[in-house]
């Protein structure tokens, strides 16, 4: 199982590298961080039965880092793996963020103008409480994106309603467009700050790791509806399993040329076929 | 047609607070959300009545927001309660990427529209609402202009699928239309049937253009009253129909002319019927302190600015 797991991470990341090479746009550092974490979710976390309506339920609030959510979605049979090839371009339901607005399966709100997916998150859970569905809500924020005041209102709300059937994970990866997360506007201890919120902090050193990812998200699960919403700060680099992309925000917004391409899929052979 | 007749002052937000009350009863998926002005919304007996359906968010309206377009994602039907000026501009960016582009079926119920908040002042008298509203793909807007409308608009719009901005107000106002008339979203409605001038007002302006209508008559003109209450999407026929009986059109509104009513209207007959139309509402101007009634004269809110408007655009004839 986590052998064809690393090949569909291998397989993910080439995804991700040749739709942005192609339209010569998106965001393919922050979408490489995570590639891991999309993979364990969607492969071995998310309970989806498509005859019930009570499933889980992911949503994505970094919209920006949507080629590792569409490779994902595609690679797990929402949509065609063909597809993919629609990325950014005119007449596609792969918008360069992420939309519900064109009927894309597996994609339940739009975003990409940053801080809003907690809340929307939030009344998910709030939603499902109503209706008496024992399954679980997963967002994915950004780290910068929680300079967004919006976030904080909603944790405050989490913690207050006691919203506890909702996982959010932080991509704790220190970078954004401008520069790193501490030069830009530091967004200081987050484990203090969420605990003072009054939410459950995990913490994942390594969001990288297939193992990690799984083992902390299971974790997570254990810990939830026991009165506290639960986050997950989860260290990632951004533009992991791409040399020259690691460690920096050069690579948050900006596509490489054919040569980087070539070199970058050369470090991520094919395993289970381009699309 | 009968006499429009006053059947006693109450203002339009005790008629939201009804028509929720009333939809707590009879539908279950019904959900409220208020940010701290439960009591100003008139939304207490919703929330005593189904505590586990409304959530109180405190001042934070941008969560609230992104809060009912996760509930209508998970099948609910949400009503969102603030004023107007916290329902649209402080989240114009969470109802246009979570709400409108998402088509989440979330209902935006804004109080305390327009310059009759009164003695708040400006802060928190908008003026621009409707504009900013009707510019989203796939919105309906709602002006309701009295209380037994308000109540009928807010049972009804739990009924359509989709994202509706509906607007009402503050102060105890004329309560004329039939209580026991449906509803019908996008349909405007003929008050008074004439032939020299059209007159169509929305919200409080309604009223005001009823007690226009009856100055006109004692001299001589003879007015069409026609309530627009869905500004988007526009009921097109019933304006058109009435404009190439009259000739010219007077649009009324408690909003900026800039992106109100009027403009829907002018876009409408430059378009299909190029007719003179004369402005009735807030000049590009914010408003200021002061009473209700009082602010309304000051900013030609009133039927002697529609009487005044009518008589000029029948000399454009």
């Amino acid at each position: 199982m986590d052998g064809d797991l690393n090949k569909l991470v291998t397989q993910v990341r080439r995804d991700i590298l040749r739709m942005v090479h192609a339209v010569n746009s998106g965001h393919p550092g922050g979408s490489l961080g995570c590639v891991e974490f999309f993979v364990t979710l969607y492969k071995k976390v998310l309970k989806v039965d498509i005859s019930s309506d009570l499933n889980d339920m992911f949503i994505l609030s970094n919209g920006h880092i949507s080629p590792v959510y569409y490779s994902t979605l595609a690679r797990s049979g929402y949509f065609k793996v063909e597809e993919l090839d629609s990325f950014r371009k005119i007449d596609s339901r792969l918008q360069g963020h992420p939309t519900n607005h064109d009927n894309l399966p597996g994609i339940n709100i739009s975003s990409g103008s940053l801080g809003q997916g907690v809340s929307v998150g939030l009344g998910i859970a709030l939603s499902k409480k109503l209706n008496n569905d024992d399954s679980l809500v997963y967002v994915l924020t950004g780290d910068g994106e929680l300079q967004e005041g919006q976030n904080w209102e909603a944790f405050m709300f989490a913690a207050a309603k006691k919203v506890d059937n909702i996982i959010v994970t932080v991509d704790y990866n220190g970078q954004q467009i401008d520069g790193s997360t501490k030069d830009v506007l530091d967004i200081g201890d987050l484990k203090s700050k969420f605990e003072s919120f009054g939410w459950k902090v995990l913490e994942m050193e390594n969001g990288n790791s297939l193992d990690e990812v799984y083992s902390t998200l299971c974790l997570a699960k254990e810990k939830s509806k026991k009165g506290k919403p639960i986050v997950i700060l989860m260290k990632t680099v951004m533009g992991n399993g791409v040399d020259f992309m690691m460690h920096t925000h050069e690579w948050h917004g900006k596509a490489p040329n054919d040569e980087q391409l070539e070199i970058a899929l050369n470090q991520n052979p094919e395993t289970l076929g381009d699309y | 047609m009968e006499k429009i007749i006053n059947q006693g002052d109450k203002d339009t937000r005790s008629g939201f607070g009804e028509g929720l009350t009333e939809l707590g009863r009879s539908n279950d998926n019904v959900v409220a959300l208020c940010a701290d002005l439960t009591g100003s919304l008139k939304m207490n007996v919703f929330a005593e009545e189904n505590p586990e359906r409304f959530f109180q968010t405190g001042i934070a309206e941008a969560n609230m927001i992104g809060l009912a377009a996760g509930l209508a994602t998970g099948g609910k039907i949400p009503f969102t309660g603030t004023f107007a000026n916290f329902s649209t501009g402080r989240v114009y960016d969470q109802i246009r990427q979570s709400v409108a582009y998402s088509n989440k079926n979330v209902k935006i119920c804004a109080s305390h529209a327009g310059i009759t908040l009164g003695e708040d002042g400006a802060t928190h008298q908008i003026l621009e609402d409707i504009g900013l509203m009707k510019m989203l793909p796939g919105m309906t807007v709602i002006n309701t202009c009295d209380f037994n409308q308000t109540k009928s608009a807010t049972i009804e719009i739990s009924n359509f699928d989709g994202p509706v901005y509906l607007r009402f107000g503050r102060p105890k106002v004329a309560n004329f239309t039939n209580s026991s008339e449906k509803f019908k979203i996008g349909k405007g409605l003929m008050l008074k049937e004439g032939n020299d001038v059209t007159i169509v007002a929305t919200g409080h302006l309604v009223w005001e253009a009823i007690k226009a209508s009856e100055k006109l008559a004692e001299n001589g003109i003879n007015a069409e009253i026609i309530n627009i209450h869905t500004i988007k999407p526009l009921d097109e026929d019933i304006i058109l129909k009435s404009v190439s009986k009259t000739g010219c059109l007077v649009s009324a509104e408690e909003h900026n002319i800039y992106g109100g009513l009027g403009e829907s209207i002018s876009r409408l007959l430059v378009t299909k019927l190029p007719s003179p139309q004369e402005f009735v509402g807030t000049k590009d101007t914010f408003g200021e302190s002061g009473p209700p009634s009082e602010l309304m004269n000051k900013y030609g809110l009133n039927s002697s600015s529609i009487f005044n408007s009518a008589v000029n655009v029948l000399k454009r004839k």
